[in-house]
């Protein structure tokens, strides 16, 4: 249907409860290593303000942590990118809390807890501590988040010819809300995309098709069972490509009707 | 690799329902008659003091059945929205000339249906489940309004919700501009639904940010914003020969705070100057501002200095808020829909409610209505997390 011409992937960053870093989810996913027997706890988002580190949500914890992970591995100053953020549920234990609380006290309500049920909060957070006045976005597309935001920065990319971080994340549920939106575990993935220039990166050309679901690719790795119950889960067969150094393909669902295919160098 | 340069976009139909009227011709009567849409707060088992843009009847207007699943009070008015002005048929229309699977949707709002599982908190069964008739998982995400756009206009491209807050239904013209710009998409959906619900009337009173009055946006003895529901679209597409124009927009962030502006405006500063810029355009074409204008005391403090510094005392700026409220995540498509009236109509809406302006306000900002034809608008959303988005939009020729 339409390519989007190729773009550079500078830096990868990845976090799972059991698969804490990049390094330690690549060794998994190429069975180079068992994952960890216990569960990692959430990162520190370092780049808060002490007093706002111990309070930052899961969400916004865990997608500081991967978006400068990825910056890190581009050596880009993370102040000049813009960028995007994806989940397809938001901050889950802040909908529950907000839920439950006007069921009962809604006068209650927490002011905090109000502002960082924002679906931007992760992104806001992040300008304020990257102190960053580039246009950062905030979107949500059920079971096709991951795809959609890696099209939406491939899609600045080629508009703007700057670099991108493209961030996208999933908490674990709380409470009743967990039964119609099941999530578990903490995972993050980030992206620094960038103007293919050489050969110096693997590159990435996003492709789009009609097609249906018998067409994408499945996650076939050791990690797929660690990470399967986390509402981020169908981003994996994307970053099992990346695990490993040779070029590969790996076909996401973007809509009931189209496919994302994504060819890495 | 060169990048494909902007280039504007034909806006060939659009719509707007707030409480202020549903669709264009009633909006346009209420801007021109100056009849609000607020009245006093009666949402919910145990009401706030304050007023409210509710738009009337949607208690009684369930979907049609076929789109059960979607159902709630959200998407129930997306879907007055999309049957307003004969949207809808204007969509079929293109889909019929480029492919459904051509058509993208990129749909904007801050809270989607979380009055769904709000109600569902409050209708627990014993074991703490949720009632089986919200059992439904596509109501608890925030992209329900944007699946839900998608499958009631039978298209089947790329689609997706942007929910940044109140700038959230601005930033959808930036994002499917980008998407017919490198040819994923040939026309787009845009637009926005936010509707009343508790997250927002206590969370906005838990930040004190919450007029018990009608909302008075900058009056020098404003008190808060008054929260409204409401949704807009607008349909883009870059061959077509008629229609206003998207001319350009400018996205920012204010790395300041995440739920006040920053004092200086430093980011919706820049906002504008990129609109201007992708626009092509100076400060003194500019005729027409939608302020962002919630009446907080902060947004408008910082946007009356923002606008007395850039722009000329021509240029006339208003807020549209004492008409509908602040509807939010769908303040971005209701105020781009408020300054295509105003192109279309020669008709500019003062600032409703308002007694005695602010001294920070410049001789921009108006109280009163005026008729005078206009060809460039510029329409302002600020959001919290400190994301900001401005719109420029045209009538008549370009270039």
């Amino acid at each position: 249907m339409s390519a989007l011409p190729r773009v550079a992937i500078e830096g990868v960053a990845f976090w799972h409860t059991r698969l804490p870093g990049w390094a330690v989810a690549r060794a998994v996913i190429c069975g180079e290593q068992d994952a960890p027997a216990t569960s990692a706890p959430r990162p520190t988002p370092s780049l808060l303000a002490p007093t706002e580190r111990r309070r930052a949500p899961d969400t916004v914890a865990l997608a500081l942590e991967v978006a400068a992970r990825a910056c890190e591995a581009a050596n880009r100053p993370p102040a000049q990118l813009r960028s995007v953020f994806a989940s397809t549920y938001g901050d889950l234990g802040i909908s529950d809390y907000m839920c439950a609380t006007l069921a009962g006290t809604p006068t209650l309500i927490s002011p905090t807890k109000f502002h960082n049920s924002v679906h931007n909060a992760a992104a806001g957070y992040w300008t304020i501590g990257t102190s960053s006045h580039a246009p950062y976005t905030a979107i949500s597309a059920y079971r096709y988040t991951f795809a959609s935001a890696v099209l939406e920065a491939a899609t600045q990319v080629a508009c703007d010819g700057q670099p991108v971080v493209c961030v996208a994340f999933d908490v674990e549920s709380t409470g009743p809300l967990g039964t119609v939106a099941p999530s578990r575990g903490l995972l993050g993935v980030a992206l620094v995309l960038a103007p293919a220039h050489g050969e110096s990166h693997r590159a990435l050309t996003l492709r789009v098709e009609q097609g249906n679901a018998v067409d994408i690719t499945a996650a076939r790795s050791p990690a797929a069972p660690l990470v399967a119950e986390n509402a981020l889960a169908p981003c994996l067969p994307f970053f099992e490509v990346l695990a490993h150094s040779k070029p590969g393909n790996a076909t996401l669902a973007l809509s009931d009707h189209c496919l994302l295919h994504a060819q890495m160098s | 690799m060169a990048q494909p340069r902007f280039r504007p976009l034909r806006v060939t139909a659009y719509t707007v329902c707030t409480a202020a009227g549903i669709g264009r011709a009633a909006t346009l009567t209420a801007l021109d008659q100056r009849l609000s849409g607020l009245t006093r707060n009666d949402f919910g088992p145990s009401p706030l003091a304050t007023w409210i843009g509710r738009v009337p009847g949607l208690e009684q207007c369930a979907l049609p059945a076929q789109w059960a699943e979607w159902e709630c009070r959200n998407n129930r008015l997306a879907w007055c929205g999309l049957v307003a002005d004969d949207f809808a048929d204007a969509v079929a229309a293109a889909r019929e000339r480029y492919g459904a699977e051509r058509i993208a949707v990129v749909i904007g709002t801050s809270t989607a249906s979380i009055g769904a599982s709000e109600d569902a908190y409050r209708r627990l069964d014993p074991d703490g489940r949720y009632p089986a008739d919200l059992r439904r998982p596509i109501v608890h995400t925030p992209h329900s309004l944007g699946d839900f756009v998608q499958h009631a206009l039978a298209l089947r491209g790329i689609a997706l919700t942007v929910a940044t807050a109140c700038s959230s239904s601005a930033k959808v013209f930036g994002q499917a501009e980008r998407l017919i710009r490198v040819g994923l998409a040939d026309a787009a959906v845009v637009g926005g639904v936010d509707t009343l619900c508790g997250s927002t009337l206590f969370g906005f009173n838990s930040l004190e940010l919450i007029a018990s009055e009608r909302c008075r946006p900058f009056d020098v003895a404003r008190h808060g914003i008054n929260i409204g529901e409401a949704a807009g679209f607008a349909l883009l597409e870059r061959g077509a020969e008629a229609g206003a124009w998207l001319l350009g927009y400018g996205e920012s962030s204010d790395a300041h705070h995440m739920s006040a502006p920053h004092p200086e405006g430093v980011g919706a500063r820049r906002a504008v100057q990129d609109a201007l810029e992708s626009a092509q355009l100076t400060p003194a074409s500019i005729d027409y501002i939608n302020l962002h204008g919630t009446a907080s005391l902060k947004n408008d403090e910082v946007e009356a200095r923002l606008v007395a510094d850039l722009f000329p005392s021509r240029t006339f700026a208003s807020s549209t808020k004492g008409w509908t409220g602040h509807t939010l995540g769908a303040a971005g498509i209701v105020e781009a829909a408020i300054s295509l009236i105003a192109l279309d109509n020669g008709l500019l809406p003062g600032t409703l409610n308002t007694e005695q302006l602010d001294p920070a306000c410049g001789p921009q900002i108006r109280r009163e209505n005026e008729q005078r034809r206009v060809q460039r608008a510029l329409s302002f959303s600020f959001g919290f997390g400190g994301s900001n988005c401005v719109l420029a939009l045209g009538r008549g020729d370009v270039g």
